[in-house]
């Protein structure tokens, strides 16, 4: 079975819905690269920052 | 010009619905019919692969409806088409998530249907000619 860290399960959820959201929602290739790209910045951002977050409000 | 007339002669034969229910059964097949082999290969990739690794993380297949949040997943799940049938018939994904990664795992398997379903709704506007 597989048993990824939760920064791994974090990068592979935004990888494949990145590629999902940026064909779907973009009509060139162009711009379908350039959204995919910045949805999955944005998941593995917004991740990365909740993380910090709840670290400082644990303490 | 070309190309407005392209999607017009696209949207004119067949049953308009095909790509739209080929897409809900399988990952990608309704670009596949619309001859969309990248963008087709690149969602079905995707779709399968986070279905698969749901899976080998020990995800839960929904099975019914018991509460609010079940019959949520149930509906997710149902958006993967026939991954979610055969999968159910082969008797994979766990009954209870017993980890951590399980939890992760049910999670990727309802966000496969949900993303399945925007691709095979994608695969529609482009059969309409309503996205190039």
């Amino acid at each position: 079975m597989f048993h990824p860290s939760h920064f791994a399960a974090v990068v592979l959820f935004a990888l494949f819905a990145s590629v999902v959201f940026g064909i779907t929602q973009r009509d060139t290739p162009r711009r379908m690269v350039r959204y995919g790209l910045y949805c999955f910045v944005l998941f593995v951002g917004s991740a990365i920052v909740l993380s910090w977050v709840m670290y400082f409000i644990a303490r | 010009m070309a190309s407005s007339q392209n999607n017009r002669n696209q949207a004119d034969g067949g049953f308009v619905y095909l790509p739209l229910i080929a897409g809900w059964l399988v990952p990608g097949a309704g670009h596949f019919l619309l001859r969309k082999w990248g963008r087709g290969a690149l969602l079905a990739g995707s779709i399968l692969g986070m279905f698969v690794i749901g899976i080998a993380m020990q995800g839960k297949l929904y099975a019914g409806a018991h509460d609010i949040l079940d019959m949520l997943g149930f509906a997710g799940d149902l958006g993967n088409g026939l991954l979610y049938v055969v999968s159910r018939a082969a008797g994979l994904g766990a009954d209870q998530v017993t980890q951590t990664t399980g939890d992760y795992g049910t999670r990727f398997i309802v966000v496969a249907g949900l993303l399945n379903v925007i691709s095979a709704v994608d695969a529609h506007n482009l059969r309409t000619g309503r996205k190039r």
